[in-house]
């Protein structure tokens, strides 16, 4: 690989144009050259000017390489089926009271307990796949065996997507620029059929429709969620979703749900909403610092699940009247 | 004792980052000390004090931070030692993008944030690039999409880099990255004869010296003209 030009590297792997952009080296009129032969094209001013380290360019353009590789290698494995957590103790070094929690893909899990109980360290003993060598001596195994190291290290592969409350999106581009740029950072080859899928998904989920060329940040909070969760389910490349709670406002939750559960993800969701906490198979009650209990969702608390949907859709239409400036009324 | 330099924009979330991490090491029993590098002014050093670190902080003030770091480093590592540290930190904003602190055969690691735009990695020099660690902070304000992304921008900038994501507020990640940096096996009691790994810009022009007069006449020493086109056009 080391004695390929540059035209023939990225006709190999094209993906390594990135790299060039990134690294802001103006490779097009040295395509003939090999890496090596182009960097030694630098003066020394220039080496100066832009801050270029030669022996490291040259190393990470091999290293990018095999990662980039390694990678779409990836996509084509066979993913993950299931996550599971063996127990270890909570912060007055009680043991956990389980003998062994595994959720599959397409499951739900809802994680319950106070502010401060340990939802932060439950989630990030699972992103690090812990080996008993955290503070809470857990121990998480991927498709019932001890995980690849390549879960803590590697920056493109990592286990667990994350929602969280108070999520934004900061960059200034319309929804396809948007896609565009996250599915270019995921090597899609079908750029322009994902896309369509995400927007079709996230406006199946979101109370009022939005179209491709809306800036990001002109969207509603309900709007954005559903963009978020779309693009999570169908992008990313985490097998593990977390979800931190999920307003209802702007939103059909329970199809945001379903369309993780249908991308085969595995999702777990902290809440104290009822409906979210009960649409869970599961709940993991977390206690100072450690997994107290596991409920399995009851037939009764089922039958509580269907009434408070019930509530839920109740509001959802007082707030769409609302909206449409209509009067409420007990009658539809 | 260990020597780790921690480097970063200015408000990517250094200090919280290094708070956390300390209070897991801590729980190890090992011994840390903070030595906090600014230009102007800083009031981390009391955040450091508050939670019971042993820290100093130094003002580069009319220098460049990075040089002066690299002035006072030996004298910061003989501090810590006299202190009986396991390990010796130092934190130091990186104001103009182009230097960096680290040290050859020194753990280095780089902290930014994923609201400073995607564009930043690109941005970044020496102080990104040749990081061993990089530390993404502020991911729970930002879009899981956004998150990605930037984290492939800083691969493809920095690919040999362990990456990882750690929430200052939570301290999410930092128990994990304290086990990267303590190393039993790589004890230092000097960096003397160390080298850079990536020198510093040769700069020295009238501004330097402290000319504050505008106009050709004042400009001595290393002085470059942008490039605006062609006067006719």
């Amino acid at each position: 690989m080391h004695k390929l030009t540059i035209a023939e590297i990225i006709e190999k792997y094209p993906f390594v144009e990135a790299f060039f952009e990134e690294n802001k080296l103006d490779i097009r009129e040295h395509g003939h050259r090999t890496f090596k032969e182009y960097l030694d094209t630098f003066t020394e001013d220039e080496i100066e000017d832009y801050a270029i380290d030669k022996a490291a360019l040259y190393e990470n353009l091999f290293e990018y390489i095999k990662q980039m590789k390694d990678f779409l290698g990836l996509e084509e494995e066979e993913g993950i089926e299931s996550l599971t957590i063996l127990p270890g103790h909570d912060k007055s070094n009680n043991p956990e009271q389980f003998e062994e929690l595994t959720i599959r893909k397409s499951e739900i899990v809802s994680i319950v307990g106070p502010t401060g109980a340990g939802k932060s360290r439950l989630l990030a003993d699972i992103e690090w796949t812990a080996q008993n060598d955290t503070p809470t001596g857990r121990t998480i195994l991927i498709n019932g065996e001890i995980p690849d190291k390549k879960w803590r290290f590697s920056s493109n592969n990592k286990l667990v997507a994350q929602l969280s409350q108070n999520m934004n999106f900061v960059m200034d581009l319309t929804v396809r620029e948007f896609l565009e740029l996250h599915a270019a950072s995921r090597l899609v080859e079908d750029v322009e059929g994902t896309i369509g899928r995400i927007i079709d998904a996230a406006n199946n989920l979101a109370g009022e429709k939005f179209d491709l060329e809306t800036p990001v940040t002109s969207l509603s909070g309900g709007q954005s969620r559903a963009l978020m969760i779309a693009d999570t389910a169908i992008l990313s490349s985490s097998p593990i979703v977390l979800i931190d709670e999920i307003e209802n406002a702007g939103i059909d939750r329970r199809k945001a749900l379903n369309l993780l559960v249908d991308e085969e993800k595995i999702v777990l969701i902290a809440t104290h909403d009822p409906t979210l906490a009960l649409i869970a198979d599961k709940r993991i009650v977390i206690k100072n610092g450690g997994i107290h209990k596991i409920i399995e969702t009851s037939k009764e608390e089922k039958e509580i699940l269907s009434k408070l949907e019930e509530i839920d859709k109740f509001v959802l239409r007082m707030r769409e009247d609302l909206r449409k400036g209509k009067e409420l009324s007990n009658h539809n | 004792m260990n020597l780790v330099i921690f480097s970063g924009p200015p408000s990517s979330g250094k200090t919280s980052i290094i708070l956390k991490t300390i209070e897991a090491l801590r729980q190890r029993e090992i011994a840390v000390g903070v030595v906090k590098f600014d230009c102007l002014n800083t009031d981390d050093d009391i955040l450091y004090e508050r939670a019971g670190i042993p820290v100093k902080k130094g003002l580069s003030g009319a220098l460049c931070p990075d040089h002066f770091f690299a002035s006072n480093i030996e004298e910061v590592v003989q501090w810590g030692r006299e202190q009986g540290l396991d390990m010796l930190i130092t934190e130091s904003a990186g104001l103009c993008n182009r230097c960096s602190p680290y040290i050859k055969d020194i753990k280095g690691v780089c902290v930014i944030d994923n609201l400073s735009g995607i564009n930043t990695p690109k941005k970044i020099g020496p102080m990104l690039k040749a990081a061993d660690i990089v530390v993404i902070t502020k991911g729970d304000i930002v879009s899981q999409a956004e998150r990605e992304v930037f984290a492939s921008r800083v691969s493809s900038v920095n690919p040999r880099a362990v990456t990882m994501h750690i929430n200052g507020l939570t301290g999410q990640g930092a128990y994990e990255l304290s086990t990267l940096l303590y190393d039993e096996e790589n004890h230092i009691d000097t960096v003397q004869g160390m080298e850079l790994r990536f020198p510093m810009p040769s700069a020295l022009c009238s501004y330097c010296l402290g000319e504050t007069r505008i106009g050709e006449a004042y400009q001595l020493g290393n002085v470059r003209k942008m490039d605006l086109g062609d006067k006719d056009a």
